[in-house]
């Protein structure tokens, strides 16, 4: 074993429970995430076999990708979401997991619930059938997303087969202007290394960018390592993560925060710690970023022309489904919905700056507007300060937690041609409804878009 | 899982780099819970005109697709949503093995463990097979995974790489999670010492 570690070396090392040669190793899971999408045909192959769940102590389940997110209290209209949200409510009460169910105070976006529960914590493995498991590592957990047959692993068992990754340090040096905020930090770091290029490596972030960030600009960030690549992103704790945690619902207390916390304070990366590969991006001369194209690497900053196609097949494919001229920047492109939410985007600092924005503004009589809480939590917390009220007024759609036009499987969706800047993470060819338009965006740049019914560059309302 | 042999199949050439998970199964078909039933929707907004017919300028829905087992793919496939959908849907259809420089690394996985073969060639040869596949509608190849080779008609051969362990899984038609299962005295021994005490909801 190397004498200097890297965090993710740590969190590894302490996980493996048994390694053969030539095989990969047999990873411990500490907290196994469940939602309706992925894991109906794990329960079933766990049935097939006759078995159990093993820790389902160290599972908890929720619906948040099929639900619909106005009138939660009532029957779900779809039938097959409907089946599917039964289906998870029967397994978790046939295997005895734990289920924030519809209605539940702690239902949400898997991946806002977790840390809002204080389940998520540093030091420890986490998966999810999801590929924004990811978005855990901001607290220095090691976290990613998995198949259905890797869910019914860890139903069964508790444990993965992985090998492990090469690391990679991805440097933010220096503090980012007014007006960009970690999205815009996410979004600069893709267009730069491209959707593959953190393929096989697990992301560090670190740097004075990263420090500075609140615990959800932190997830913002960690959320789209997936975007690049990168099965999972870390970030070593410090003392916003503690704070953060203290108090949590499922916080430890007393002495067993004491002892977490000694624990929690090795883990940062040793000093000369090793990693496989190191980027660094210029956080400081970051502007607003804004994709223009079907991958989340095809950015710019948003004064930025989008690029030329010059031979490149996949630009020229993604303007045409985009039907945008290259060579002029998107400021001033009508937009026809904005969302803001998505397990990228929708926390209460989030609401906040967006609502911060449409104070005594009006959305644009072009825009639909949506606003979706990624939890029950959220969604009380944001009536209670008044957020809801912001948005309502300025004629926006405020609803009740849940994926929603992320992913575009509720009824939440774009029609065929419309443009949407979105908070969201995919900008993927008809991820928010068949033939629609996704620009992804921060969500200041998605509510000063709103008032002006075109891209907008957010600085201009700060 | 079925054990992967060694096979013959006609190659259907997609030139598009960066296909994500999204366009292999749309998430609308996610809702199902069920692992079958996927592949006609394989690809489905590429491969359906609006008015739900199939679209003739798409391969999939050309001549040559019938009875084709084998996909040539651009750089990058499968990036984007873990969705083991993905696999499923490209099964259903009848491929058994994926050709790309690059695969995103949970795609990857979710083939492994669905014997659906994700077979990575140097961008030579890619660039080769999609010359010699969109000139020949029949061109097909041999897929050999105990060689680790794909082998073409003139004796030719390309090498791929495949870990050890998925490639014995394979062959066998071995099941991943009875190895894990045999390791339960060890699992059990973990947890008597991890510190990571976890009190969730339950």
């Amino acid at each position: 074993m190397a004498t200097t570690r890297t965090l993710y070396d740590k969190v590894w090392d302490s996980h493996v429970v048994a390694h053969d040669p030539g095989a990969p190793s047999v990873l411990y899971i500490d907290l196994h995430l469940v939602h309706e999408v992925t894991s109906p045909q794990a329960f079933q192959g766990l049935r097939d076999r006759g078995i159990g769940v093993r820790r389902p102590d160290r599972t908890m389940a929720t619906m948040d990708h099929s639900i619909p997110t106005r009138n939660q209290a009532l029957p779900i209209i779809d039938p097959i979401a409907a089946k599917q949200v039964e289906q998870l409510r029967i397994n978790c009460g046939e295997f005895g997991i734990p289920l924030a169910d519809l209605g539940d105070e702690s239902q949400g976006i898997v991946h806002v619930i977790g840390p809002e529960l204080g389940l998520t914590r540093p030091g420890i493995t986490i998966v999810c059938g999801d590929s924004h498991t990811s978005t855990h590592g901001a607290f220095g957990a090691l976290a990613f997303g998995i198949g259905t047959t890797e869910v019914e692993h860890v139903l069964a068992t508790q444990c993965l087969l992985q090998d492990r990754s090469r690391t990679c340090e991805v440097r933010f040096d220096g503090l980012p202007a007014r007006g960009v905020v970690a999205k815009d930090l996410i979004l600069a770091l893709i267009a730069e290394i491209g959707i593959g290029g953190g393929t096989g490596h697990v992301f560090e972030y670190t740097g004075e960018a990263i420090r500075a960030l609140s615990m959800e600009g932190r997830m913002t960030v960690c959320n789209m390592s997936i975007e690049g690549g990168a099965r999972a992103g870390m970030i070593a704790p410090d003392d916003t993560t503690y704070e953060y945690l203290a108090g949590k619902p499922t916080s430890p207390s007393g002495a067993e925060w004491d002892a977490a916390l000694s624990r929690w304070k090795r883990l940062p990366s040793d000093d000369g710690a090793e990693y496989d590969r190191t980027v660094r991006v210029d956080a400081a001369s970051l502007e607003p970023m804004i994709t223009w194209g079907t991958n989340p690497g095809m950015g710019v900053p948003i004064t930025q022309p989008v690029p030329e196609p010059n031979g490149r097949s996949g630009v020229r494919k993604a303007l045409d489904y985009m039907q945008l001229e290259p060579g002029k920047p998107l400021l001033g492109q009508p937009v026809d919905v904005v969302f803001v939410g998505s397990c990228t985007n929708s926390r209460i600092s989030d609401l906040r700056q967006a609502a911060n924005m449409l104070k005594g503004r009006k959305v644009n009589s072009g825009v639909r507007m949506l606003v979706v809480p990624g939890s029950e939590r959220i969604r009380a917390q944001a009536e209670s300060e008044g957020l809801s009220e912001v948005f309502r007024m300025a004629g926006a759609d405020w609803r009740e937690a849940g994926c929603s036009m992320c992913i575009a499987m509720n009824g939440d969706q774009l029609d065929n041609g419309q443009y949407c800047v979105s908070t969201s993470n995919r900008n993927f060819e008809g991820r928010q409804g068949k033939g629609g338009r996704t620009f992804l965006a921060s969500p200041l740049t998605a509510a000063a878009t709103a008032i002006e019914g075109a891209v907008a560059d957010p600085r201009r309302y700060l | 899982m079925q054990p992967v042999k060694a096979f013959r199949g006609k190659v259907v050439p997609l030139r598009i780099s960066d296909i994500d998970t999204d366009q292999i199964i749309p998430a609308r078909f996610l809702k199902t819970i069920e692992k079958l039933g996927l592949g006609e929707n394989l690809f489905n907004d590429w491969r359906y005109l609006p008015d739900g017919t199939p679209n003739p300028e798409f391969v999939l829905n050309q001549p040559r697709a019938r009875g084709a087992s084998i996909l040539l793919a651009g750089d990058n496939f499968g990036c984007g949503s873990s969705r083991e959908h993905a696999p499923w849907a490209l099964l259903g259809f009848g491929l058994r093995a994926v050709i790309s420089t690059s695969f995103a690394d949970i795609f990857r996985n979710n083939c492994l463990k669905n014997g659906l073969l994700p077979i990575i060639v140097d961008v030579d040869t890619h660039q080769e097979l999609f010359e010699w596949t969109e000139a020949d509608p029949d061109f097909a190849v041999t897929v050999d995974l105990e060689a680790q080779a794909v082998e073409f008609l003139d004796g030719r051969t390309a090498a791929f790489p495949i870990d050890g362990f998925s490639k014995q899984c394979l062959l066998e038609g071995g099941d991943q999670l009875s190895y894990i299962q045999q390791r339960m005295d060890a699992i059990t021994a973990y947890e008597r010492v991890s510190a990571n005490a976890l009190d969730t909801l339950a």
